[in-house]
C-alpha cells in the first residue's frame, strides 16, 4: 500500500517538531555568543567555560549523585523484594501490598512533597540530605517494583523448586539462580530509579534542608534569576546524556531478547 | 534444611513467615513514608499556625476558615480547566500519533525512541526551553512580529495560555506512550473489515480504533490529568500572577509564610480534587462491566 499524506502522518510529524524544536533552539543557543539568544552573535564556547568554573554547579552535582546513588541502591533492594512477594504470593495481603505500591504513582509530586514535609515537621526531624534520600527512595521503589514485576512475568518458579529438589539450599538458589535470572530487570529498574532521582525537583524542594542543594534545585534558582546562557550549556550536556542513556538501554534491551 | 515450627509443618519453613519477610520491608516503608504522611495532610490542616515553621500545640479551625479566601475559587477553577483542556488536547493529538506509530513498520523503533527521549529529558530543562522561546527577545516573539501577528508590546510569557502550552508539551509523551502500547495490540485488520463493509476511514477510526484502545485512553488520561492538577513548576516559571494554580498556593504558603497548616488545608483540597476523577473512573468501569455482563 502506498503511504498517503494522511492525518496521522501529519500529526506525528507535527508532534516530533513540537518536541524537538525547543530543545534544538536550546542546544543552538548554548553555542551562541549572545546573552539573550534572540539573534545569532557568533559561535562561542564561553558559556561552557563559565559553567565548568561554577563551583556551585559542581557541588550540586555531587549532592545529586550522593542522593541518587543511595536512593537507587535502597529502592532497588526494596522494590525487587516487593516484586518477588507480589509475584510469588496471592491473597488479601498482596492485594493491599499492590495497592500500596501503585498508589504513590498516581499522586502528584507536590502532594508527595508536602506530605513528607509535614511528616518530618510533625516528628521534629531536621531536613537534610537524609530526608531527601528517604523521599526519593519512597517514589523510586514503586517504579523499580513495576519494572521487576514485568520481567518476572515470564519467570518460572519451578526452576527454583528443581534446584531445591537437587539439594541446593535457600542461599544457593537465591544467589546462583534467582538473582542472575532477574538481574536485567533489576538493572533497568535501577536505571529508571536513578534517572527519576537525579531529575526530581518538586519533592526534593519540599524536603531539602539548608546546604543540600541538588542540581535541579540549583537549576531552578538559575532559571528564576534569569541566568539563561549557563543553563543552555548545562541543558545541552544533560540532553546529550539522556540521548546516550536511552540508546544504551535500547542496546541492553536488544541483548536481553537475543540471549 | 528448615526448622520444624509446628506439628503440621514438619519440613518447610512457615509460608506465612516467608511471605511476610518478602512483603514486610516495602509494606512498612510505604505505611510510614506514604500512608501516614497522606493522612497527616488532613490532620495538620486542623493544627494552629506557628510562624517559625513548626506546628503549634492543640487544634483549631483557623486554617479551614482561611480556605474561604476569595481568591481561591478562581484558582481552583483555573487548575481544573487548564488540566482538563491539557488532557483533552493530549488525547486528541496523541491518538492519531499512536495510530501512526503502531502502523509504521520500518520506522516504528525510531519513532518510539524519538518519543521516549523527551520523556526522559529533564523536566526543568524542557520547561526552561519554552521560557527561552517565549521570552520577549525570544525566537517566537521575533517571528510573530516579523509576520505581523504581534507587535513589540505583545507579552507571550506569564499568561494562562503559556501555562497550557507548556503543560501540553511536558504531558504529551505521557499520553502517547500508553496510547501506543494499546495501539500496538490492536488488530488493524478490523479497520479493513470496516472499510470493506462501507465505513469511511474516519468512521472506522472513530468507531473501531478508538473504542479498541479504550484502556490506553484511560491510562493516558490519568497520566496527564493527575500531574497537571498538581502542577506547580510550570505555572511558576511561565505563568504569572494571572496564571496561578493550586500547586503555587501550596508552595507559597509553605515557603513564603511558613504556614504549614494552611498549606496542608490546600493540599487536602487538591487530594480530594484528584480522588474525584479516580472514583468516577472506577465507577464508570464497574458500571460498564456490569452492563457488559448483563447483555
Amino acid at each position: 500500500m502506498k503511504q498517503r499524506l494522511s492525518l496521522p502522518f501529519v500529526m506525528t510529524l507535527a508532534v516530533l517538531f513540537f518536541f524537538y524544536i525547543p530543545m534544538l533552539v536550546l542546544v543552538a543557543n548554548s553555542f551562541n555568543a549572545s546573552k539573550f539568544g534572540g539573534s545569532w552573535k557568533g559561535f562561542s564556547l564561553i558559556w561552557y567555560e563559565t559553567l565548568f568554573q561554577d563551583r556551585h554547579v559542581w557541588h550540586a552535582v555531587k549532592v545529586t549523585l550522593i542522593v541518587a546513588l543511595s536512593a537507587t541502591a535502597i529502592s532497588s533492594v526494596l522494590g525487587t523484594i516487593s516484586a518477588l512477594a507480589l509475584h510469588r504470593y496471592q491473597g488479601r495481603l498482596q492485594r493491599m501490598h499492590q495497592t500500596l505500591i501503585y498508589a504513590p504513582l498516581v499522586v502528584p509530586d507536590i502532594l508527595v512533597g508536602i506530605s513528607l514535609l509535614l511528616l518530618f515537621a510533625a516528628l521534629g526531624i531536621q531536613l537534610s540530605i537524609t530526608t531527601i534520600i528517604l523521599a526519593h527512595t519512597t517514589f523510586c521503589m514503586s517504579y523499580v517494583c513495576m519494572v521487576v514485576l514485568a520481567r518476572l512475568q515470564d519467570f518460572d518458579h519451578s526452576v527454583l523448586e528443581a534446584a531445591q529438589d537437587l539439594g541446593a539450599n535457600q542461599w544457593v538458589t537465591t544467589t546462583r539462580i534467582l538473582l542472575p535470572l532477574i538481574a536485567p530487570g533489576v538493572l533497568s529498574g535501577a536505571l529508571l530509579a536513578f534517572t527519576l532521582s537525579i531529575d526530581d525537583y518538586v519533592i526534593t524542594f519540599f524536603v531539602a534542608g539548608p546546604g543540600s542543594t541538588t542540581l535541579p534545585i540549583h537549576i531552578y534558582s538559575m532559571i528564576k534569576r534569569g541566568n539563561m546562557p549557563i543553563i543552555n550549556a548545562l541543558s545541552t550536556l544533560m540532553i546529550s546524556m539522556t540521548f546516550s542513556a536511552v540508546w544504551l538501554s535500547q542496546k541492553l534491551a536488544k541483548r536481553r531478547i537475543l540471549s | 534444611m528448615g526448622i520444624p515450627i509446628g506439628e503440621h509443618t514438619p519440613v518447610k519453613p512457615n509460608p506465612k513467615r516467608a511471605e511476610w519477610l518478602l512483603t514486610g520491608p516495602s509494606f512498612i516503608w510505604l505505611i510510614v513514608l506514604f500512608v501516614l504522611p497522606t493522612l497527616l495532610v488532613f490532620a495538620i490542616a486542623f493544627k494552629p499556625f506557628n510562624p517559625d515553621g513548626q506546628l503549634g500545640p492543640g487544634w483549631t479551625l483557623d486554617s479551614i476558615r482561611g480556605l474561604a479566601n476569595p481568591n481561591y475559587p478562581a484558582i481552583v477553577w483555573r487548575t481544573l480547566s487548564l488540566s482538563a483542556i491539557t488532557t483533552l488536547i493530549c488525547l486528541i493529538v496523541g491518538t492519531p500519533t499512536a495510530y501512526f506509530m503502531a502502523r509504521a513498520t520500518r520506522w516504528r523503533q525510531t519513532l518510539l525512541m524519538l518519543v521516549i527521549v523527551p520523556f526522559w529529558t529533564s523536566f526543568l530543562i524542557r520547561i526552561f526551553a519554552w521560557k527561552v522561546l517565549l521570552h520577549p527577545e525570544g525566537a517566537i516573539k521575533n517571528f510573530l512580529v516579523f509576520v505581523g501577528l504581534a507587535d513589540a508590546s505583545t507579552v507571550l510569557l506569564y499568561r494562562p495560555e503559556a501555562v497550557l502550552l507548556v503543560l501540553v508539551y511536558t504531558s504529551l509523551p505521557f499520553a502517547i506512550l500508553p496510547l501506543y502500547a494499546a495501539s500496538e495490540k490492536f488488530d488493524f485488520s478490523l479497520l479493513e473489515a470496516a472499510r470493506d463493509l462501507g465505513a469511511t476511514p474516519w468512521k472506522a477510526f472513530l468507531h473501531i480504533f478508538v473504542p479498541g484502545i479504550s484502556r490506553g485512553l484511560w491510562t493516558a488520561m490519568l497520566m496527564v490529568l493527575i500531574p497537571a492538577l498538581g502542577a506547580y513548576v510550570i505555572p511558576d516559571v511561565v505563568g504569572g500572577k494571572e496564571a496561578e494554580m493550586i500547586g503555587n498556593k501550596i508552595a507559597q504558603r509553605t515557603f513564603n509564610d511558613r504556614n504549614l497548616p494552611h498549606a496542608s488545608g490546600l493540599s487536602a483540597i487538591l487530594s480530594l480534587v484528584i480522588l474525584l476523577p479516580l472514583v468516577l473512573g472506577q465507577t464508570w468501569q464497574w458500571w460498564n462491566k456490569r452492563k457488559a455482563g448483563k447483555s
